[in-house]
């Protein structure tokens, strides 16, 4: 047993993959303590907020103030309002007053700026440009003098009694506060959802609850093609006609069409992730089953079998004892395999809409769904969908890669 | 005509050994859709949940005269035949399938069944038939080639492979509709044609099937091809180490003359490997239709869950089947032609 495991962890390609899915599983246990909550909560209002850090802008006026003089502040500040819009329509003043633009670089917020201030003059009236136009034009102008002047903000509260606004304290454009003393400040490393749920606590959640459907499915598969198997393959005759006719009729009938009519006629409300679960495992058999037996068929007759039968041992114990020790390298593979495409079969399920019910957990195939039926994939929030289909990739990907490496250990005609 | 010569006789032997082997296929062929009709009746008809009920819920939810409820069940009682003893139904059923009829569709009434069926399968088929032989091609022959070449080439190759073959296929195809629809806008975002279009044969309908047709079938044969080119590659080097490999080396045969051995060889597995996974392949394929709403099989069914259609489900779910046991059954044909171990038993 201990060399055997020394042999599998010399592979370096088992190596990788239980390298990436324990740090998976790692992941898993440690965010949680780090994150607590349930991760169905929804914490935005909005939908699809954006990855990175958000500071409660309340409690920032009241966190202690430094003055700081950075020089590029107010440069920073401007490029940071200047939607592209803003700076196109100035290089189309700057054409329209017929000056050369050829090597102005729309990005360069300077370069623009020092063009705008020499060349824009509000009282001139271009041939054919409307008054809505010219009246833009002239509140950019006033927006960007602002945001150059030496402005300064008042934070004013009502008074309870005479119900005017009473100044509390000023803000100044030197003013900053350190975020560590804010009170409220929410990493959101993936931005929310659609829900305006925090993605990566609800990521970290389905990868669990997908990676448990994935191993209760493979286990279900597992044990019924390891008993079909063993019993096709021991017993023989009219048993192994019998289990070879049902295995070969489903081998042909695809799992995912059992696997939709069953989920749609059990009904949302019956669809927890634990009967999905069951339900792919029950139609993933197949392979296992055939496999199992075709190795069964050539232990049958190796001689401690037969050795075994002579002494009058029961069909269990040499099951048991004799054939299962020399195929259980072969079954520990199969169950890898049977686990990652437990995963697919979910995601895809729930893609469908015949997923768990939607209201107990999330899974990586909700996630999708869910991230899908928002249109996130076109409006842009790359944060809903690409760490779903990641994470299903890397989960597949090192079981896989694990299923290949014990492979070539126990195979040794495979080893390059 | 004289006596029958050699090359007769052994032609006539070959298409009787050919012929006991297609009958067999035939036979199981038919064994298996029977089994699978009769899964698509009853599986649903198992269940706890009373679909009648549940439509007439989804129906009447609202509803407040409690016999219109009940005349809304008994109509539907009706429709499904659901008041008469199981196997009267079944043969009801079985009775109208022949016919190609599936009833009536709740989510797109009147619209039959059978007509929206017919109008997707054509899409599916043109997408995925394509699809998954080109995917299936290029993955061996690149396989064959991380192979052949090893060095280098394999170990660029390999991991690639692994990992493109482990990418869900709606993942794929989220990702190229992103990348190519969305952000580059070199194709459109979903549709099988312009949606302004009405179905002809004129030019410019074609070229905008042509274009709407590009991110779906590419994204399926780049799911196939990594899971191909990985089993192709293991199967390659296995033939490669195997003796005539080194016997033919031994004797001096040409390098190019052993490997199409080699690929010949290896590619009878993929064949079968091909046979077994059709209906997984298929399976995701239909996945990605939804995510392009290409106006296939898949989108179809997802119309139809959404929509709680249960004819609608029924009978595409019945069709999908079919097309697999079709695909499977052509692919035993081939297999039979080109195995030639197959070929030797023949004359047994």
């Amino acid at each position: 047993m201990k060399n055997t495991l020394r042999q599998v962890f010399h592979s370096s390609k088992f190596v990788v993959g239980f390298c990436i899915f324990a740090a998976i599983l790692l992941t898993m246990i440690i965010y949680p303590l780090y994150n607590p909550g349930s991760p169905l909560e929804m914490i935005g209002v909005g939908t699809f907020a954006k990855p990175g850090t958000y500071v409660s802008l309340y409690d920032a006026t009241k966190a202690p103030v430094e003055t700081l003089r950075l020089s590029d502040a107010d440069d920073k500040r401007i490029a940071a309002s200047l939607s592209q819009d803003d700076r196109i329509a100035m290089v189309e003043w700057f054409t329209i007053m017929e000056i050369d633009v050829s090597d102005l670089d729309i990005s360069d917020t300077d370069a623009l700026l020092a063009l705008w201030r020499e060349h824009y003059d509000p009282s001139v009236k271009p041939k054919g440009m409307t008054m809505a136009k010219r009246n833009y034009y002239k509140r950019l102008n006033n927006a960007l003098l602002e945001l150059q002047g030496a402005d300064t903000l008042i934070i004013a509260d009502t008074d309870e009694e005479t119900g005017a606004l009473v100044e509390k304290s000023k803000i100044t454009k030197t003013d900053y506060v350190n975020v560590s003393t804010v009170a409220n400040v929410k990493v959101l490393p993936l931005g929310t959802d659609n829900f305006g749920r925090d993605v990566l606590k609800e990521l970290v959640s389905a990868t669990g609850t997908s990676i448990l459907i994935g191993i209760i499915a493979g286990t279900v598969a597992t044990l019924i093609g390891l008993t079909l198997g063993l019993l096709a393959g021991y017993v023989g005759g009219f048993v192994d006609d019998f289990i070879m006719f049902i295995t070969n009729i489903f081998t042909v009938i695809p799992g995912f069409v059992l696997l939709i009519l069953i989920s749609y006629s059990l009904g949302q409300e019956q669809r927890g992730a634990t009967v999905v679960a069951v339900v792919i495992g029950f139609t993933s058999w197949t392979w296992t089953a055939r496999s199992v037996r075709s190795q069964v068929i050539s232990l049958r007759n190796r001689d401690h079998v037969n050795l075994s039968k002579l002494s009058g041992h029961s069909l269990v114990r040499i099951v048991l004892t004799d054939i299962l020790p020399y195929i259980a390298s072969y079954v520990v593979m199969a169950f890898i395999l049977q686990v990652s495409s437990g995963i697919l079969a979910e995601a895809q399920l729930s893609l469908l809409g015949l997923g768990p019910k939607t209201t107990e957990v999330p899974t990586l195939g909700l996630m999708m769904n869910w991230a899908m039926l928002y249109s996130a994939h076109t409006n842009g929030s790359w944060w809903a969908y690409f760490p779903v289909i990641l994470t299903i990739a890397l989960i597949s990907f090192s079981l896989n890669l694990m299923n290949t490496g014990l492979d070539q250990v126990f195979n040794p005609t495979l080893r390059d | 005509m004289g006596q029958p010569n050699e090359k007769t006789r052994a032609f006539l032997a070959r298409t009787k050994g050919y012929r006991k082997y297609f009958g067999k296929k035939l036979l199981w062929f038919v064994i298996t859709f029977v089994v699978a009709v009769i899964l698509n009746f009853f599986l649903p008809r198992m269940m706890p949940a009373d679909p009648v009920a549940a439509i007439t819920g989804k129906m009447a939810s609202g509803m407040t005269d409690a016999s219109a409820v009940q005349e809304i069940y008994k109509r539907y009682e009706e429709e499904f035949g659901t008041n008469k003893p199981m196997w009267q139904q079944f043969l009801l059923f079985c009775k109208n399938a022949l016919h190609g009829d599936f009833g009536t569709s709740f989510s797109q009434y009147p619209r039959r069944v059978s007509d929206i069926i017919s109008s997707a399968i054509g899409w599916t088929i043109a997408l995925q038939l394509p699809a998954i032989l080109v995917g299936w091609l290029l993955g061996n022959l690149l396989g064959a080639l991380a192979a052949y070449i090893r060095k280098g080439f394999d170990k660029v190759l390999l991991p690639v492979s692994l990992f493109m073959s482990n990418i869900p296929a709606f993942g794929m195809a989220v990702i190229l509709l992103v990348v190519f629809a969305v952000n580059l806008k070199w194709f459109p975002v979903s549709g099988g044609y312009n949606f302004d279009m009405i179905p002809n044969l004129s030019w410019s309908f074609i070229k905008s099937v042509i274009v709407h047709y590009q991110l779906p079938f590419w994204s399926i044969v780049l799911i196939s091809i990594g899971g191909q080119a990985v089993g192709m590659r293991s199967m390659s080097i296995y033939e490669l180490n195997a003796d005539y490999v080194k016997y033919a080396r031994f004797l001096g045969i040409k390098d190019r003359k052993i490997v199409g051995y080699v690929f010949r060889n290896a590619m009878l597995p993929q064949v079968t490997g091909l046979a077994l996974s059709i209906g997984t392949m298929i399976g995701g394929a239909l996945v990605a239709e939804i995510i392009f709403s290409y106006p296939g099989l898949g989108s179809t069914m997802y119309a139809g869950v959404t929509a709680a259609d249960y004819p609608l489900i029924s009978a595409t779910t019945l069709i999908i089947t079919v097309m697999v046991l079709i695909a499977t059954f052509l692919l035993d044909i081939i297999y039979g032609f080109i195995d030639p171990r197959v070929k030797a038993a023949q004359f047994d």
